[in-house]
């Protein structure tokens, strides 16, 4: 090692130049690189190395041959006639024409649920919830969309702005109440408009479940999925980190049983063996309700452990802070510890629905009529053989802006309203 | 977490949740007794199976017994997965890492990729693909036909024809040679390793490893006179003779998984690389590393770390998502005991427990394997 | 070595920068800043944050490559040659104000690594080295536990034995103690000091006063990419010229 300084004091002081001192001001020089920006961007981004070259040039070609080929097949050689002919089968299924005002009005409803929905959560309107409360007008404006279509997408707008602004003359908590009763009724109300209660000739006569399909199905399985998933995971996740091991054991089997097994499975469970389940004495359920309890108890599983993750994000301290306020054990879970969770799972919750609405197409496996099944269904029939690939193309589009505009909604509105975080950090 | 349910809840779920059970379970019993009258029972395993199955890795006819049966449907799950979840992995990799590049197209068509395999359901990939794609490939006759006279590949509606070897008398010795290699390859492998422990310097062992093995490999076969027969497809007639045959059931669900999981792989990847602080590559670099040495010895222990776990159930979705072969006609063990068994001997019961039983299995070992994974990292932190 | 013989020796300066300047996009971190440091001197910087302090500081080491200008490190220019960076880096030890550790290796691997690694050293004699430097800096029953069962401060010491280890000939650090809780800055700054008085060749990023005045031959004070003042810890602390290093001053030792 090096020698020890002797003594601070007998350092020798170096007589170096001092850095000569320029004024910021007189000393504004061009920046080293100058040019063109966008020339520059392109330097730096593309064609930074000779490797980087060859990789852009790569990549200019790949890109050049895939679109050829896409546009190509899109515009010269799909026929897309197949799609034109059947748009109405592949959005609703068998669900008979003259009923379909019915899908309309739930419609309505739900642009209105959306207009009171965006008033009650939202301070103000930024773009991304214009832009959701938009789509209506936007899938008017849609080049394949019907006259009928348009005009009652376009009421759809009105109902929703509509509610928007009368939900304003309410005061902020009555707007809250309002929005989340009206949610929670939406999917009863919506699936009994579907079913009907009256006899033939009343106004809506019964439709039975098993000629429901298309893009419909397909959204309502999804949906009834999530929603009835959310309180039973709940229930899971507490009973999963209950301290009597008894039904912690239990909670776990349920949730790594379901887990382990693919969605494929449970559906044919429910399929088959739900019906064993039931009391002899009720009616045999029908499938689409089956199913629908299937998915609901597989995603349960899911949602458990959301919710558990969900939990084991809000701080120690909270439960502390919530007994020392004198809140008992399950009141504190419901009053102080679940509403946070739960806002902090939002996102986690979207994106399971999503994922869930991409695995509905495996109903089409038990024979229902979702959206692929429809497809099938049509690519069945000797009219359009030959247009398998126009029909999945098609499908796989609507899944996909489905699944990306829900993801991009979600993203914002984490961002905007703070939702998937802690109160703490969104502040 | 002190004190959360008061004891007269607990006490009252516990009863209300066994009444539950008990309720189904009874009318589970009512049911079959009434309806089927059939007792659950799994002597039918003992039964032939009545059908015959086209896709098998070990031998099987109509005559031997429903057990066996599954056995292959097990078999050809793993089959699939097993090649799948590898090459997922690498193309899995290979995306996450484009993802990452500095190229701004590069990185873009990585991105593009991800985000449309993400966001269509798979069973429609697998659909599209196998009847309107590979179904519309040309008949035999017309197959396309990849490196001709060297390595043909024959492409066609009923599968993928590659040349194989099939053994010749002096297989047997090309079969010592290989383990003769395999034991030097360990065996040098061992000596580097205990060489790097002593001066502190790992060399890249894996890669000795792979150019001894190789080496091996290609010196055995040369020196003998072709301890394998390649045989190559050629059309003969309406057929292809000759070579291997991969059906299009197989390599159809095999592609379709590897691309939807390959887009998963990619993110955990990116994820696991970037999950490694800025700080590490600029401590290491101002320490004097090489690039390659950052790489190897700061940033890829690091970033595997945290893809692993995520790997793993990637893992564990794959082999669950084979069971979509059924779509296509890929007679895996979903396919198999759900589809084929159920229908034939309607026990709906025993064969879909025994399906969950499988599954769970399965997804036990794997869960196993992560914890145990997970307890290593953890004692090293 | 004995730096109190006289007559001194004409001794080469081990840093020259030259009007170093430096842009991130069109936002001029440096805008010229030149220093020279002799060996075994200890030179502190300071200044308001976003002054550009680390930016300068780094580009010594080439972790931020220079645009115009010129930096000698030891006699070597830094360019875009590779190879002359690598050997720069291996006479330079650099300290981060996150210390920066590698979380999956031992505390003695993260010593030993890069001397086996990059000085080709065999493994006795860098855990050797490890050993002493451990005790130097004052915690050699650490040597086998991960950086994450320490502290602070004993994090911060295990990076400047890491950085020893390569016996660089000088050695930079941005900011050592600042993410610290007070009563772990003593214990670092004690391992400064007493590198600085083996005659360490040092440049410190640090706004402890206290530690400049103690071992710190030259001063320089940065604002906006410049220098605006630099001298000796007298000449700044008791006489600075400029306003606005009077006003920081004020400000940094009032409290
Ligand atoms: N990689 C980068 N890209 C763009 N701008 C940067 C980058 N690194 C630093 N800057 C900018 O350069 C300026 C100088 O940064 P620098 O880190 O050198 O400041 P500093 O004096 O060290 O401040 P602090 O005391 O906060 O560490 C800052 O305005 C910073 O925003
Ligand atoms: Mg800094």
């Amino acid at each position: 090692m090096r020698l020890l300084r002797p003594n601070l004091t007998l350092r020798r002081r170096m007589a170096l130049p001092v850095a000569p001192v320029t004024d910021p001001q007189t000393n504004v020089l061009p920046p080293a690189r100058e040019g063109n920006t966008a020339l520059r961007w392109i330097k730096e981004n593309l064609f930074s190395s000779l490797f980087d070259s060859v990789l852009t040039i790569i990549s200019l070609l790949f890109l050049f041959f895939a679109l050829r080929l896409a546009l190509d097949w899109v515009f010269n050689l799909a026929q897309w006639d197949v799609i034109t002919e059947n748009i109405n089968i592949l959005m609703k299924g068998a669900y008979p024409s003259d009923q379909v005002w019915r899908i309309w009005l739930g419609l309505y409803l739900l642009g209105a649920i959306v207009g009171i929905n965006l008033r009650a959560w939202n301070r103000e309107l930024n773009r991304t919830t214009i832009a959701i409360a938009a789509i209506p007008l936007i899938l008017a404006l849609l080049p394949f969309a019907s006259e009928n279509a348009r005009i009652n997408l376009i009421i759809i707008q009105v109902t929703s702005a509509a509610a928007y602004l009368l939900t304003s003359i309410l005061g902020d908590k009555r707007r809250r109440q309002l929005a989340a009763v009206m949610s929670i009724l939406y999917i009863p109300v919506f699936i009994l408009l579907l079913e009907g209660f009256t006899d033939e000739d009343g106004i809506m006569p019964l439709v039975k479940s098993d000629l429901w399909g298309g893009l419909l199905l397909s959204v309502l399985l999804a949906t009834v999925g999530i929603i009835f998933s959310l309180p039973l995971g709940i229930v899971l996740a507490l009973g999963r980190r209950s301290r009597q091991p008894a039904i912690s054991a239990l909670c776990i089997t349920y949730i790594e049983v379901v887990r382990g097994v693919p969605l494929i499975s449970i559906l044919f469970m429910g399929n088959i063996m739900l019906q064993l389940f039931m009391p002899q004495s009720l009616p045999p359920i029908d499938r689409v309700v089956r199913v629908m309890m299937a998915i609901t108890l597989f995603t349960a599983a899911y949602m458990a452990e959301i919710v558990r993750g969900g939990l084991q994000a809000i701080p120690k301290g909270q439960y502390d802070a919530a007994y020392a306020l004198g809140f008992s054990g399950l009141k504190s879970m419901r009053v102080i510890i679940l509403p946070q969770a739960l806002r902090i799972v939002i996102p986690v919750i979207v994106s399971q629905f999503i994922g869930l609405l991409l695995d509905t197409t495996l109903v089409a496996l038990v024979g229902l009529f979702d959206l692929l099944g429809i497809g099938q269904a049509i690519l069945s029939n000797p009219n359009w053989l030959g247009r398998s690939q126009e029909v999945y193309v098609f499908i796989g589009l609507i899944y996909w802006i489905l699944a990306t505009s829900m993801a991009f909604a979600s993203q914002r509105l984490e961002k905007n309203l703070g939702v998937g975080r802690n109160y703490d950090e969104s502040q | 977490m002190s004190a959360f349910y008061g004891s007269s809840i607990r006490s009252s779920w516990w009863l209300w949740s066994r009444l539950s059970w008990f309720f189904l379970y009874s009318n589970m019993v009512t049911a079959l007794r009434t309806q089927k009258e059939v007792p659950i029972s799994y002597d039918f395993l003992h039964d032939t199976a009545g059908f015959n199955l086209g896709e098998s890795a070990i031998a099987f006819t109509c005559t031997d017994p429903i057990h066996r049966a599954m056995l292959v449907g097990l078999l050809n799950t793993f089959k699939v997965s097993i090649t799948g979840i590898a090459l997922a992995t690498l193309l899995g990799t290979f995306i996450g890492v484009m993802r990452l590049s500095t190229n701004f197209l590069v990185s873009k068509i990585a991105w593009a990729y991800i985000n449309v395999f993400r966001n269509i359901p798979p069973l429609l990939l697998l659909i599209f693909w196998y009847r309107a794609v590979f179904l519309k490939l040309p008949r035999v006759q017309e197959a396309i036909v990849f490196f001709d006279p060297v390595f043909p590949i024959y492409i066609a509606n009923r599968g993928l024809f590659f040349p194989w070897g099939t053994p010749t008398e002096s297989w047997s010795t090309y079969r010592w040679i290989l383990l003769a290699g395999f034991v030097l390859a360990v065996f040098v492998a061992y000596r580097l390793r205990q060489h790097g422990k002593r001066t502190g310097r790992m060399p890249l062992v894996s890669l000795w490893f792979a150019v001894i093995l190789l080496v091996v490999t290609l010196l055995g076969y040369v020196i003998l006179p072709d301890p394998l027969e390649i045989t190559k497809p050629a059309l003969k007639g309406f057929n292809i003779r000759g070579g291997a045959t991969l059906s299009l059931e197989f390599w159809g669900l095999l592609f379709v998984l590897v691309i939807y999981a390959a887009a998963y792989i990619a993110e955990a990847v990116r994820a696991g690389i970037l999950s490694v602080d800025r700080g590490q590559r600029e401590a290491a670099r101002a320490l004097g590393f090489s690039s390659f040495n950052i790489m190897r010895l700061i940033i890829l222990p690091q970033a595997i770390r945290v893809v692993v776990p995520p790997l793993i159930s990637y893992a564990i979705g794959f082999t669950k998502n084979t069971s979509l072969g059924l779509a296509i006609g890929y007679t895996d063990f979903f396919a198999i005991t759900g589809g084929l068994i159920l229908n034939n001997t309607g026990r709906a019961v025993e064969t879909l427990t025994i399906i969950l039983l499988v599954y769970l299995t399965i997804s036990l070992i794997a869960s196993l394997i992560l914890n145990m994974y997970n307890r290593r990292i953890m004692l090293s932190h | 070595m004995n730096r109190n013989s006289a007559p001194a020796r004409t001794e080469d300066p081990i840093i020259i920068c030259r009007d170093v300047q430096k842009w991130f996009g069109k936002y001029h971190a440096l805008k010229g800043i030149s220093m020279e440091v002799m060996p075994q001197e200890v030179i502190v910087i300071f200044g308001p944050s976003g002054s550009g302090k680390s930016t300068f500081i780094r580009t010594i080491n080439r972790l931020e490559a220079h645009q115009s200008g010129q930096i000698i490190v030891d006699g070597i220019e830094l360019t875009h040659d590779v190879r002359n960076i690598e050997r720069v880096r291996m006479e330079t030890g650099m300290v981060f104000q996150q210390f920066n550790l590698f979380p999956h290796l031992t505390v003695m691997q993260n010593i030993t690594y890069a001397p086996m690694y990059n000085r080709k050293w065999h493994r006795s004699k860098a855990e050797k080295v490890a050993m002493e430097l451990l005790e130097r800096v004052g915690i050699p029953e650490q040597a086998e536990k991960y950086p994450a069962q320490l502290s602070g401060g004993q994090q911060q010491r295990v990076a400047i034995a890491r950085a020893l280890a390569m016996q660089p000939k000088m050695m930079l650090f941005d900011e050592p103690t600042s993410a610290l809780d007070p009563e772990m800055i003593k214990e670092v700054l004690d391992v400064m000091i007493e590198l600085a008085q083996s005659g360490m060749t040092m440049i410190v990023i640090t706004h402890e006063m206290g530690f400049a005045r103690a071992v710190a031959d030259r001063l320089f004070f940065f604002d906006e990419g410049l220098v605006v003042e630099s001298g000796t810890p007298d000449e700044l602390f008791n006489f600075p010229k400029e306003e606005r290093s009077k006003q920081f001053l004020a400000q940094i030792l009032s409290h």
